[in-house]
């Protein structure tokens, strides 16, 4: 995956190196800048079995910035931001790979620095008893859920 | 021996008529006895579908995941550029201006439409009501919805957007959209039943080139369709599984 660009950022920002479970590695930049997730917004994506985005709706193309073509065939960690912590992800894709539905407040990254939360719902597509791939969804957390991640992500890494 | 055909009773008043052309069209075309029967309440249809009487169904998200799941039910085909959303509405006066403004005990008018209780379920989570069963004004139509936000017997009401859109101007004068839904991939959509399977095909050709004749475009127009999009199994699994998701409550 690419590295994020400078040209992209809005406003000051710091510089990250992640780490992904598959061995690759992205600098991503980061601003404080949070995008509020407005009322009625559903954020729904697809991704197959791997975890590469296959679908997108409107709503998680202006929320996370980036185009839809920048999307689709893309791992899903596009998103990820340095703030989460990986035992975030372990929990989520130990729980969706036995074939059952997760949940989480995530923190996601957006293409231009600045992030947004989101309570995710993911859910493994079973076909012939095969998990083909998975379906997420993604709502507008509680604020008061959002300061509890907050308060609890920095003590998990 | 008659097919029934039905339709899901969130469909607006101005399209009844359309939906009984299309029966014609549809019997023409097929070369089958089809009766339409349109139902008051979703308790009415559901009783008829538990009692294996709909053999043809335009179904609602929620409906259409049980019809394929439970009653052996495939889809045939979508409208185009069609998407189920929802609106969350309440009194021009009323206090709150966005959905965290709600306070904990705040009263909801809402009809039987399952896939527009979800939504706007969902849409309210922000506002972490409690006990929200306890607080809620089970309602037969959308107007009578807009007429309890009005009369403030209820604080928040729950619609379907072209339902809400369809209120009469005076209606809409004294309400006020609080939220509304963006999910653009949820739809409704036409299922045949087990003893209409073996017309899947000829009825998706027929639907599909619909706009190709005038008599055909007609039909569609009369029931406020642009035209019929084909929907193969993939695509009706994708829409179970997201309705899979989003009944899925987080504790």
């Amino acid at each position: 995956m690419r590295d994020m660009e400078p040209e992209d950022i809005d406003g000051d920002y710091i510089e990250k190196i992640l780490i992904f479970n598959d061995g690759s590695r992205r600098k991503v930049l980061i601003t404080d800048k949070e995008t509020p997730f407005q009322d009625g917004r559903l954020i729904v994506s697809r991704t197959d079995a791997k975890g590469i985005i296959t679908h997108v709706n409107q709503s998680f193309i202006e929320m996370s910035g980036y185009k839809e073509q920048e999307l689709v065939g893309q791992p899903h960690y596009i998103l990820r931001h340095p703030d989460m912590p990986a035992v975030a992800f372990k929990g989520l894709w130990d729980t969706i790979e036995k074939g059952e539905k997760w949940h989480g407040y995530v923190k996601n990254l957006r293409k231009d620095g600045g992030y947004y939360w989101v309570l995710a719902v993911v859910i493994p597509n079973i076909r012939k008893g095969r998990i083909t791939g998975f379906t997420s969804v993604r709502r507008k957390p509680a604020r008061r859920k959002i300061e509890e991640c907050t308060e609890l992500y920095p003590t998990l890494f | 021996m008659s097919y029934k055909m039905t339709v899901s009773p969130d469909f607006t008043p101005d399209h009844i008529g359309g939906w009984y052309i299309f029966n014609t069209w549809l019997q023409k075309s097929l070369q089958l006895p089809i009766h339409l029967e349109l139902y008051d309440s979703f308790h009415q249809q559901r009783d008829a579908i538990d009692g294996d009487e709909v053999d043809l169904i335009y179904a609602n998200p929620f409906d259409a995941s049980k019809l394929v799941r439970d009653k052996g039910f495939v889809a045939v085909a979508r409208p185009r550029r069609s998407a189920d959303e929802a609106i969350i509405a309440v009194c021009e006066s009323f206090h709150a201006q966005q959905i965290e403004d709600l306070d904990a005990d705040t009263k909801i008018a809402q009809s039987e439409d399952p896939d527009v209780n979800l939504i706007c379920d969902i849409m309210l989570e922000p506002a972490e009501l409690s006990n929200p069963d306890q607080q809620r004004l089970i309602l037969g139509s959308y107007p009578l919805v807009a007429k309890a936000l009005i009369k403030q017997n209820a604080d928040v009401g729950f619609f379907l957007v072209e339902a809400y859109l369809s209120l009469s101007k005076l209606t809409k004068q004294q309400l006020r959209i609080l939220a509304r839904s963006q999910i653009n991939v949820m739809h409704h959509t036409l299922l045949v039943g087990p003893k209409l399977q073996e017309y899947r095909d000829l009825l998706n050709q027929h639907l599909l080139t619909m706009t190709a004749s005038q008599k055909g475009a007609g039909v569609l127009d009369s029931m406020g369709f642009e035209a019929w999009d084909n929907m193969n199994d993939e695509e009706m699994e994708f829409m179970i599984d997201l309705v899979d998701t989003l009944n899925y409550q987080p504790d």
